[in-house]
């Protein structure tokens, strides 16, 4: 069992510390098995890049974005205003989060109900480490292999932000190999506005199978993702074609920690 | 004399009925509710020079928005030929603004030939792609019927308008030539039109006075009497984009597309809850509160102007994850839906001087939840409109409507909302167990 360096801001608190920034960790970030490696994944970098980082930990709850998509407008604000009410008691300034749900949320629609803090997607975060040194690609293990990147609407689309994540693929000096459809064309992977939690409706074909199947026609060594629903997405999908030993699904995150080993 | 007289009855019915079936379009849009959508004057003014005049997002499918530039300039370039045909047509001249205007005239006049060709060859294309190639999103189930028939016949009268000018510039060049021509003789021996100059010798050389005189009539009259009728066809039309297109793009959401909006009634309520010394802002008894939306008078005019707006291209379904795969949502058909029943509650409210209770509304009647179920909030529609309509924000308003006024959420989206009551996180894990994976 690995033991993570994490504060929680109440502990920092006690300390008298004032973490430079908040890792919002989001629900798939603290409860599903696989965003939870992302989750470790990113506290690895933080902690090797010295970023003096706490998380809400017990005091995290819900952003409110699947309610909200869903329609459940009151639901969503009162989670809203209840989490605006413990990052205003801790003073809170800036937050990464590693999930573009929890991102466009807290960026977008907090500020109207009295929530305003600099928001960050990880992978942005992440292009910003590099770019200022804090952080540098010295393992080549993806040297030369061929990765597409899955635009996350939420991030893309819904934010502008295409270029962070293509950074960071570039700066593993790896192929990056473009889907038709992306960037400002990119196609969702099908769990955004709450499909994540409902069956599809009646149609000829999942979204995820045909998302998956665009990628896997470039013959990637990995499909990156930046969205922890995005990722059971393509990961449900590339084990849709059996191509799960060759194919790798991974977090843009993932792909500096096993890059540089940490 | 007399033809003067019928020119001018025929201008001021035509103008006199288009502004009734404004006035009613824009009643339409004024029966959605407010939205203030005048902030940031420079940057809407930005956004409508690139996108609206500059076609920018057009130019995503190059083939179409090239075919397209050319019917779009070629309408706005020959405006100035129908100011001198409304001009001789009020005064009983012909070609008032040759001699004033001299080379430049014919130069105009050339520019306008140019572009009508061009636009003939553009209407010739796009009626092949709809009814010969049959390009997916101009074949889908919701342009059955009534909007196929649109399609064609904008497209079948623009190329007739189009025959017209030719007709007419080429008639009248065959009878200037022969010094017959009722243009001021300016003994240049030709008027010289790019076009005209070259094809009337082959289609109209042969004819003798009489009939060169009828057939430059013809398109004369043919040409301002499509123009009239197009005028008034438009409100009836998806074409009417040409003209609302502007002002769609103008008023355009100007935040992210991520950023939906936060319901302000909803947040009076909440408040109310978290802090009891809060006192909501008083109801406007006008206005009956209800979350969402369940018919079109529970949207905001700009997602009505959107409606009309619209011209069904498709673009937004063809990017639709939910239409790829072939479920029942089609943004296109939302917004389609959403103009005709409007247009519904216009008539009625046309026969009845006020709205009548005809026991029907957008949910339901027009728009089932299936599609509205199927959306993905993924934004490609928003970005795929070349005009700036917003689907996404109707769906979602309809989704407020089903959760929080007849609390017809699908039975799992029920037990995510419990969740995230009762433990904060959609799953059914303990609050208390949030930071569990840095041990594990």
């Amino acid at each position: 069992m690995e033991v993570l360096k994490v504060s929680t801001m109440a502990e920092c608190m006690a300390n008298g510390e004032t973490p430079e920034i908040l890792f919002w960790v989001g629900c798939a970030g603290s409860f599903d098995d696989r965003a939870k490696k992302v989750t470790k994944a990113i506290v690895k970098i933080l902690n090797h890049a010295n970023v003096k980082f706490a998380v809400l930990g017990t005091e995290e709850s819900c952003n409110g974005d699947p309610a909200k998509r869903a329609g459940n407008e009151f639901l969503f604000q009162m989670q809203a205003m209840n989490n605006i009410m413990v990052l205003n008691g801790y003073n809170v300034k800036k937050i990464v989060t590693g999930c573009p749900h929890c991102f466009n949320t807290l960026k977008n629609e907090y500020p109207s109900l009295g929530g305003n803090y600099e928001v960050m997607h990880h992978t942005q975060l992440l292009q910003e480490l590099l770019n200022s040194g804090r952080i540098k690609i010295e393992g080549g293990s993806f040297k030369g292999k061929k990765i597409t990147f899955h635009d996350p609407c939420y991030l893309g689309r819904g934010n502008g932000v295409y270029e962070a994540p293509r950074e960071v693929i570039v700066n593993l000096d790896a192929e990056l190999a473009e889907m038709k459809r992306s960037k400002t064309h990119g196609l969702c992977c099908g769990a955004g506005g709450a499909q994540m939690f409902k069956e599809a409706e009646k149609g000829n074909k999942e979204i995820n199978v045909e998302r998956t199947e665009e990628a896997l026609a470039l013959q990637p060594d990995v499909i990156a993702v930046g969205c922890p629903f995005c990722n059971t997405m393509m990961t449900d999908g590339v084990k849709h074609f059996n191509k799960e030993q060759s194919v790798k699904v991974l977090d843009v995150a993932e792909l500096i920690v096993q890059a540089n080993d940490l | 004399m007399v033809a003067s007289i019928i020119f001018i009855l025929l201008f001021i019915a035509g103008t006199i009925f288009f502004t009734i079936n404004v006035r009613k379009v824009i009643r339409n849009i004024r029966l959605g509710k407010e939205l203030d959508r005048n902030d940031q004057p420079g940057e809407r003014l930005k956004v409508t020079t690139l996108v609206a005049l500059g076609q920018k997002k057009m130019f995503d499918k190059p083939i179409p928005a090239i075919l397209h530039l050319f019917l779009y300039t070629a309408f706005v370039i020959t405006q100035i030929e129908l100011i001198e045909i409304i001009c001789d047509g009020i005064s009983g001249t012909h070609r008032v603004f040759r001699p004033s205007l001299g080379g430049f005239y014919t130069f105009i006049v050339s520019f306008i030939e140019i572009l009508s060709v061009l636009a003939f060859i553009g209407t010739i294309a796009f009626l092949s792609r709809r009814n010969l190639l049959k390009v997916p999103r101009l074949v889908k189930n919701e342009l059955n019927g009534w909007p196929k028939l649109d399609a064609n016949m904008i497209l079948i009268a623009e190329f007739t308008l189009i025959c017209f000018i030719f007709m007419m510039n080429g008639a009248d060049e065959i009878l200037y030539s022969r010094g017959l021509s009722h243009a001021k003789d300016l003994g240049d021996g030709t008027f010289g039109f790019a076009i005209s100059n070259k094809i009337a010798p082959v289609l109209f050389g042969g004819l003798n006075e009489h009939a060169l005189h009828i057939v430059e009539r013809i398109g004369w009259w043919g040409h301002i009497l499509m123009v009239f009728g197009f005028l008034n066809y438009l409100p009836y039309s998806k074409h009417f984009h040409i003209v609302l297109a502007f002002p769609n793009v103008y008023y355009s959401n100007l935040n992210p597309f991520g950023k939906f909006t936060n319901l302000e009634s909803v947040t009076n309520e909440v408040k109310a809850i978290m802090d009891p010394s809060f006192t909501p802002p008083p109801a406007n008894p006008d206005q009956p509160m209800r979350f969402g939306a369940k018919d079109v008078t529970d949207l905001t005019w700009k997602q009505l102007l959107d409606a009309y707006s619209c011209t069904e291209c498709g673009r937004c379904t063809s990017e639709c994850p939910a239409n790829i795969t072939g479920k029942l949502l089609s943004p296109r058909k939302i917004m389609m839906s959403t103009r005709d029943r409007l247009e519904d509650i216009g008539k009625n409210i046309d026969a009845n001087g006020t709205f009548k209770e005809d026991g029907k509304s957008l949910l339901g009647d027009y728009i089932t939840t299936e599609e509205l179920w199927a959306c993905t909030s993924c934004n490609a529609c928003v970005q795929a409109c070349p005009v700036n309509i917003d689907p996404l924000s109707i769906i979602m308003d309809m989704r407020r409507y089903i959760v929080m006024e007849q609390s017809a959420a699908p039975t799992e989206l029920n037990g995510v909302f419990t969740n995230i009551e009762n433990n904060g996180a959609p799953w059914q894990f303990s609050q208390a167990d949030r930071l569990n994976w840095k041990n594990e």
